[in-house]
């Protein structure tokens, strides 16, 4: 498995210590590295000549700090510039004052036109829109069928026309919105492959007919370098304002998104990282840089965090970590908390240098452990959970047999709890001034059975 | 040379052809000299193609040796090899697993490369060719997914095994499997839910799929993955992964009638050596087509 770009660019200028400006034989072989990682990443070859050869010129001659090396310097060069260029700050999906406010999808076949809609109207109604969803994708077999179906799950309404005319849908569309008081309609076209004219034409006039607020292109993250040609076409016939990156929970570096962003000037404005339906978060250019690099996420995974993470709960949880009284109830609360968040699969992913793992399926692994201690915690009764002293042989043997597990396991498991807590209650006896907010994490020296 | 189908991509790629044909004519256009420049540029119309770096310097490595060893004179002709060296990549005397009778084939893939509409396109196949065809709707999860399915099989007048949304898919193959037991059809598709690579539970679920079908059929199975053509590097992945889970039998390329030229296909056959057993090249139900690996070469650097 490849190293990611910093750490590849490290070993390019470990010889090279010390300050001073680097020279442009450093600088030629730190490029070949940024271009082959942008590569592999997807960007598309145009977009990478001309932003390897925008890093040059900055990084000839470029000083580097006292408190950098020469290779954390190149990788901050290269982040700075990959961010700026996908946009300095996340974009949001702007609507005007009209009722109802209309947002049409348009993008190729299979990039997940009518589950991002579905996801949109859900995200949209979170923030307080009454959205009602337009079915026009009247070409594919059973797509309205599956906007429909979608619609029910989120008990948001759809629109679906008679006959052929989409242009005629869409606005009948529109007027149902008025009449059943929605103030949002989001628009689900027929996928299209870009060379087909008749159906780019057909966007284009169920564009004209709407006059929609945002039309937004979704585009797969696992596209390849044709993403560029797909954009420019649709740019050029119904000029979209944004795109929504689908498929984003993948492995895919998503270089799309930056071949996107410079050929049209188009932000990204969502990204769909999951099946579920609330599986749409805003875009954050910073962190695509970090990925298409393949630097991890670790801002994402802390957001996600603090998400999943019930505020009370944890402070509640916190006093009785001070008081070095952490239970096994809220051993199972963190486990909990850790699958909200997506599970170690998700959270691995996101991590800097998560690509040395790729290969190993750890994140499967680990996540069949969880589930084993928290089968083991919940074999426990209430009394055992709270006051674990109680676990002598036979209850062990119980809560084996209640888990399906052995009874080493179990034995492990509170060895370690154990462990974990005289570890706290060492720490606390170090006195306040050391007291560490544990936050989210687990407590220390807490390993899972393996 | 070419034939009525190879044709129908050549219009497709009208467009795309003359921008990378343009490009390769550029390179010509550079008259004898085959410097650095050249190579390079080479390099980048191949990755232009989403061949991949590792594929693509490789390959013109070794056109570059058989340029020096053949002593060609021009970039003309170095060309001209180079459609010769990427059909080389693929394996020759491949056996058409949809040849066989009967056979349960399985598909497989991401979210939204054209499953279920694949299907649909080798069930009219086999009907045309005299075959009877009984497909399975195992991708229980998608929206909507067993009504295409249902459609699917009203237009190639199939029949057509399902349950109820949200049903375990090893049991709809189950019954699919048993149901073809029973009736024989030469050909049976299951359809099954997209699902990216990278979803550990959602393979396993696969695999129960897989395991369900080969324990109860009296024919064999054969697991296709079926690719989007318009994916970049992240499809080796797909592959990799769908290959250690299920141990594929070939590939079914989608959307070649896109501008994009699917030469991630190399980058895969490369690394695996799974045969690429059809073509999507366009939306009609018959645009699937067997894969000639001459002629994918020469349309993927534009030289049909």
């Amino acid at each position: 498995m490849f190293q990611n770009l910093s750490e590849r660019l490290q070993s390019i200028f470990a010889d090279l210590t010390g300050r001073g400006r680097l020279s442009e034989a450093d600088v030629d072989t730190a490029m070949r590295e940024i271009r082959l990682a942008l590569l592999e990443a997807d960007v598309n070859f145009k977009v990478v000549k001309s932003f390897v050869e925008r890093v040059r010129q900055r990084t000839v001659g470029a000083e580097v700090s006292k408190s950098l090396t020469p290779g954390q310097t190149v990788v901050r060069i290269v982040l700075e510039e990959l961010t700026s260029l996908l946009g300095e700050t996340e974009s949001r999906l702007i609507l005007t004052s009209r009722i109802p406010g209309i947002v049409m999808l348009v993008g190729l076949q299979g990039s997940g036109k009518t589950t991002a809609a579905a996801k949109l109207a859900n995200h949209l109604r979170k923030q307080g829109k009454r959205p009602i969803l337009i079915a026009c994708d009247i070409y594919r077999p059973a797509a309205i069928d599956q906007l429909e179906s979608l619609g029910r799950e989120l008990d948001i309404p759809v629109f679906r026309g008679e006959g052929t005319d989409v242009e005629a849908i869409a606005k009948a569309g529109v007027k149902e919105a008025i009449a059943s008081m929605r103030d949002l309609a989001i628009v689900d076209t027929a996928g299209r492959l870009h060379v087909d004219e008749k159906m780019m034409d057909e966007a284009a006039r169920v564009k004209a007919a709407l006059k929609p607020d945002q039309v937004l292109m979704v585009v797969d993250a696992m596209t390849g370098q044709d993403a560029v040609t797909a954009a420019a076409a649709f740019s050029e016939r119904v000029d979209f304002d944004g795109v929504i990156m689908s498929k984003l929970d993948g492995d895919a570096r998503g270089g799309a998104a930056l071949s996107i962003r410079e050929v049209t000037g188009k932000p990204i404005v969502f990204a769909g990282v999951g099946e579920r339906l609330d599986a749409l978060e805003p875009f954050h250019p910073d962190r695509m840089a970090k990925r298409i690099l393949g630097m991890g996420d670790v801002v994402t995974l802390i957001e996600k965090a603090t998400e999943a993470a019930d505020a009370d709960l944890t402070e509640e949880m916190e006093e009785r970590l001070r008081k070095a009284e952490f239970t096994f109830d809220d051993f199972l609360l963190q486990l909990t908390h850790l699958k909200k968040m997506g599970g170690i699969g998700d959270m691995l992913k996101m991590l800097p240098g998560a690509g040395h793992f790729k290969d190993l399926d750890a994140a499967e692994i680990d996540e069949r452990q969880l589930d084993r201690v928290a089968a083991i915690i919940r074999s426990m009764t209430a009394e055992e959970r709270a006051n674990p002293k109680l676990l002598n042989g036979s209850r062990r043997e119980r809560i084996a047999r209640g888990a399906g597990v052995t009874v080493f396991d179990v034995n492990q498991l509170v060895k370690q709890f154990n462990q974990a807590r005289k570890l706290m209650k060492q720490l606390q006896s170090g006195g306040p001034g050391k007291k560490k907010r544990g936050g989210f994490g687990m407590p220390g020296g807490m390993r899972l059975p393996s | 040379m070419a034939t009525p189908w190879y044709r129908r991509i050549s219009e497709g790629l009208a467009k795309s052809r003359g921008r990378l044909e343009g490009q390769l004519n550029v390179l010509v256009g550079r008259g004898p000299d085959l410097d650095v420049a050249f190579w390079e540029d080479l390099e980048d119309v191949l990755v232009g193609a989403d061949i991949g770096v590792a594929a693509v310097t490789d390959i013109v490595e070794r056109l570059r040796d058989t340029a020096s060893r053949k002593a060609l004179p021009d970039a003309e002709s170095v060309i001209e090899h180079l459609a010769e060296e990427i059909a080389s990549e693929f394996p020759t005397d491949v056996s058409d697993p949809l040849a066989v009778s009967p056979v349960v084939i399985l598909v497989v893939g991401v979210n939204g490369t054209g499953k279920t509409t694949t299907i649909g396109k080798l069930a009219k196949e086999a009907v045309d060719a005299g075959r009877s065809v009984l497909l399975g709707s195992a991708d229980t999860f998608r929206a909507a997914a067993i009504e295409q399915l249902d459609i699917i099989a009203e237009r190639a007048s199939v029949p057509v095994i399902s349950r109820e949304r949200g049903a375990d898919p090893a049991a709809v193959t189950f019954d699919t499997v048993v149901a073809a037991n029973e009736r024989r059809p030469d050909l049976t598709l299951i359809d099954t839910a997209g699902r990216l690579h990278t979803s550990a539970d959602l393979m396993k679920e696969l695999q129960k799929v897989q395991r369900v079908a080969k324990r109860e059929t009296l024919a064999p199975v054969m697991t296709l993955l079926v690719m989007d053509a318009t994916t970049g590097q992240n499809g080796l992945a797909q592959a990799r992964k769908f290959d250690a889970a299920l141990k594929l039998d070939g590939i079914v390329l989608t959307k070649l009638d896109g501008t994009a030229k699917g030469g991630i296909a190399v980058a895969i056959v490369r690394e695996l050596g799974l045969p690429v057993v059809r073509v999507g090249i366009g939306e009609g139900i018959d645009d699937l087509k067997p894969f000639v690996a001459e002629e994918f070469a020469r349309a993927l650097i534009g030289r049909g």
